[in-house]
């Protein structure tokens, strides 16, 4: 081996100007802002490319607007009858009257009853034409009963008729009823979902975080709650209610019946991320640093999955508004005067419905709807949950 | 594989306790005895009960005895096959439930087969043509199945099938079958009833059953082996069948855990729609009437009967698949 070529060493030199590890390649403004974007925003990024998700997401917004101003957005008052216009027909907005154009307007009905069969017949009668009023004044309310008015977004014509859903065996407006009974239909699954939420991670925290034989049983008692068919324990549950009860008080209980059985899903799903995160470095950093277990889970371990379950959480809701409709057609829901979509849906229990008031049957529309548009946002918004893959 | 069985059957004990204890305070739930309920009853029509008749019938039923000794009582009782007393029909509840509970575990049987034989094509195809149209079709479909409330979609059926094929309403066999002896034509009639209900009930699951399907395959269709198998020359349609299907049948089986609970859940419901002789309506009359020793008993039955379908279910993959025989761990 040769020998090294002895020479002076270099001189000693600092570097004095602050040290700056991207010297070397800067970022773009561009880059800069994908690199330090936090997870939220990286989660919305990811969700914004999902189409379907988006649109969902925009109907469910809009639909949830709409509840709180129902009352506005309806053109009758929820329960005023239209003591003429019984099982009445949909009627369709026309634009053009006989050629000429009269703006948004309907054919008012004229009303004969079929003697043979004692059925109420209404024809459309092109001599009533009955444009509608926007901006107007028209059925007195109580804006979310506190505030008395009569304005509306759309009235009928004075002395004209506006059922574009037909009327039911009151003669009230379907469509009112519809945006009113969304008010109630849209929160009990919000309320719902929060109450088996907040169960979920309790119960499912507890069990993911420190295993062993607490998780067992929890686990065990999830099975078996899976176990039960949901429908007829919840047809129990409020049953069991009492008849005397006020409605609110009903409505507040079926909450937190669909909720109190909804929950053992979502425990699952914080008991496996759990699993998994607890043996993550960051916890046991925490954990020799002395943090108590709630903090830890509570700080670190929730925020690293929370995403993942408001996923979860949204994919249950359509659960819980499937129930309450089918809960409120057996009767066994909630009950007039609360209005909700499955309540009106009672009217649409017979088969002569089918046959002759097919229109009853239109409240089922909102309900597919928001069912699908939960169901296509929670599957978008669980392919984003995890950004960074 | 015997001690898999047995292992299975000791965790179900407990499992079916604690499903007892749970329809017992159900049972309780609404304020007053199935006494109270008696006396209302009788004073409604005018008579009246005299006390020594009353203390008579507490006795017999325990109901002046505390709580957790009711509760021994009831499940002694049932052990026994006593399953207490039904006051709206004043008869025994096991009278009473006869051969409801035997037609609901044949529709329910019936709608698992349909979700089998339809998701079965339909997953298979969904997966192997991915993002066709055929698949986004079949997708949306499944997911209107899923949205859809499976009672108005049984109203609809219902009237359909009356208008186009002069099916009667309601029931399960023709008006003029019933208490007629079995025979070719009540079989017929029976079958013609049937698969309105089974379509309408198995909506929901064949719609989850597809999606489970498609993407188990799509799992492991993008797998090695299956590259291998291709690239040395194996037809497509036996490198489908030979491994990756016999995979991804798995969830056949083992979501029977999964199915059955909403299958039970959607017959109750349908039956009552379309009015079977089914557990349905008679639960839900006896839920309005607050009949709670009789609705007690149809919902332990319906828990019990799901419990025993996961059994088997649990039983035939264990049959099927040796990693869950030896280690003895549910796959669920």
């Amino acid at each position: 081996m040769s020998a090294l070529p002895t020479q002076t060493p270099l001189p000693h030199t600092v570097d004095t100007a602050p040290w700056d590890p991207d010297e070397v390649e800067r970022l773009s403004p561009e880059q800069e802002r994908f690199t330090t974007a936090s997870q939220w925003r990286m989660v919305w990024w990811k969700l914004r490319r999902h189409k379907l998700a988006v649109a969902s997401g925009i109907v469910l917004l809009l639909l949830y607007a709409s509840t709180l101003v129902s009352e506005v957005l309806a053109p009758y008052a929820v329960d005023s009858r239209n003591s003429h216009f019984i099982h009445a027909p949909p009627q369709t907005v026309h634009l053009f009257h006989e050629g000429q154009f009269v703006g948004p307007f309907v054919y008012g009905y004229s009303y004969r009853l079929d003697m043979e069969i004692l059925k109420r017949e209404y024809t459309p009668d092109p001599a009533k034409v009955q444009p509608i009023r926007f901006f107007c004044r028209g059925d007195r309310y109580e804006f979310w009963g506190l505030v008395e008015s009569d304005w509306h977004l759309a009235c009928p014509a004075d002395g004209g008729t506006l059922f574009l859903m037909g009327t039911d065996r009151l003669g009230r407006d379907l469509l009112s009823r519809m945006i009113y009974g969304t008010r109630i239909s849209l929160t009990i699954g919000l309320i719902g979902v929060a109450v088996s939420f907040v169960l979920g991670i309790v119960i499912g925290g507890i069990a993911g975080y420190y295993g062993g034989w607490v998780d067992n049983l929890i686990q065990r008692l999830i099975e078996i709650i899976r176990s039960f068919p949901e429908l007829p324990l919840w047809m129990a549950l409020s049953a069991a209610l009492p008849v005397t009860w006020n409605p609110i008080f009903i409505y507040f209980g079926i909450t937190v019946i669909l909720g109190l059985l909804e929950w053992t899903g979502l425990a699952r799903a914080v008991r496996s991320k759990l699993l998994a995160l607890r043996e993550e470095d960051f916890t046991t950093a925490a954990q020799l640093m002395g943090a108590s277990p709630a903090r830890i889970i509570g700080r670190h371990l929730l925020p690293s999955f929370m995403s993942h379950l408001i996923a979860s959480a949204t994919l249950a809701i359509p659960g819980m508004i499937l129930g309450e409709t089918a809960l409120s057609f057996l009767g066994l829901g909630l009950r007039p005067p609360i209005t909700s979509w499955g309540v009106l849906l009672t009217e649409a229990q017979n088969i002569n419905v089918v046959a002759l008031y097919p229109w009853l049957m239109l409240p089922v529309l909102p309900v597919i709807v928001t069912v699908l548009s939960f169901n296509f946002l929670g599957d978008g918004l669980r392919d984003a949950a995890d950004p960074y893959r | 594989m015997l001690g898999y069985v047995i292992r299975r059957i000791l965790i179900m004990i407990p499992t079916l306790l604690a499903i007892s204890v749970i329809t017992f305070v159900i049972i309780q739930l609404p304020p007053g005895d199935y006494l109270t309920t008696l006396v209302n009853e009788m004073q409604s029509r005018g008579e009246s009960m005299d006390q020594g008749r009353m203390a008579m019938l507490r006795e017999t039923y325990g109901l002046d005895r505390p709580m957790h000794e009711q509760y021994a009582l009831w499940l002694a009782g049932m052990l026994r096959g006593d399953f207490g007393y039904s006051f709206e029909y004043n008869l025994p509840v096991a009278d009473v439930v006869g051969d409801r509970l035997s037609l609901t575990a044949i529709v329910s049987f019936a709608t698992i087969l349909f979700i089998w034989v339809v998701s079965f094509p339909i997953g298979i195809y969904s997966a192997t043509r991915q993002y066709s149209l055929g698949d986004y079709v079949l997708t949306f479909l499944g997911f209107l199945g899923l949205a859809t409330p499976s009672f108005l979609l049984a109203l609809v059926m219902l009237y359909f099938a009356n208008v186009w094929f002069g099916t009667s309403i309601g029931g399960l066999m023709d008006p003029r079958y019933i208490g007629q002896p079995w025979s070719w034509g009540k079989a017929m009639s029976v079958f013609e009833h049937m698969w309105i209900p089974v379509i309408v009930i198995g909506t929901a699951g064949t719609a989850a059953m597809i999606r489970r399907l498609r993407a188990n395959l799509l799992d492991e269709l993008h797998k090695p082996y299956v590259v291998t198998a291709r690239a040395k020359g194996l037809p497509p349609g036996r490198a489908l069948v030979k491994y990756p299907l016999r995979v991804a049948l798995n969830p056949f089986v083992s979501d029977i855990g999964n199915l059955l609970p909403q299958v039970v859940s959607g017959a109750a419901i349908v039956s009552v729609v379309m009015s079977l002789p089914t557990t349905g309506p008679m639960l839900l009359q006896a839920l309005r009437s607050q009949d709670m020793y009789l609705a007690g008993s149809f919902l332990m039955f319906l828990a019990v009967l799901t419990v025993i379908g996961v059994f088997l279910s649990d039983l035939a993959l264990a049959a099927l698949d040796p990693r869950i025989r030896l280690s003895g761990g549910a796959s669920r």
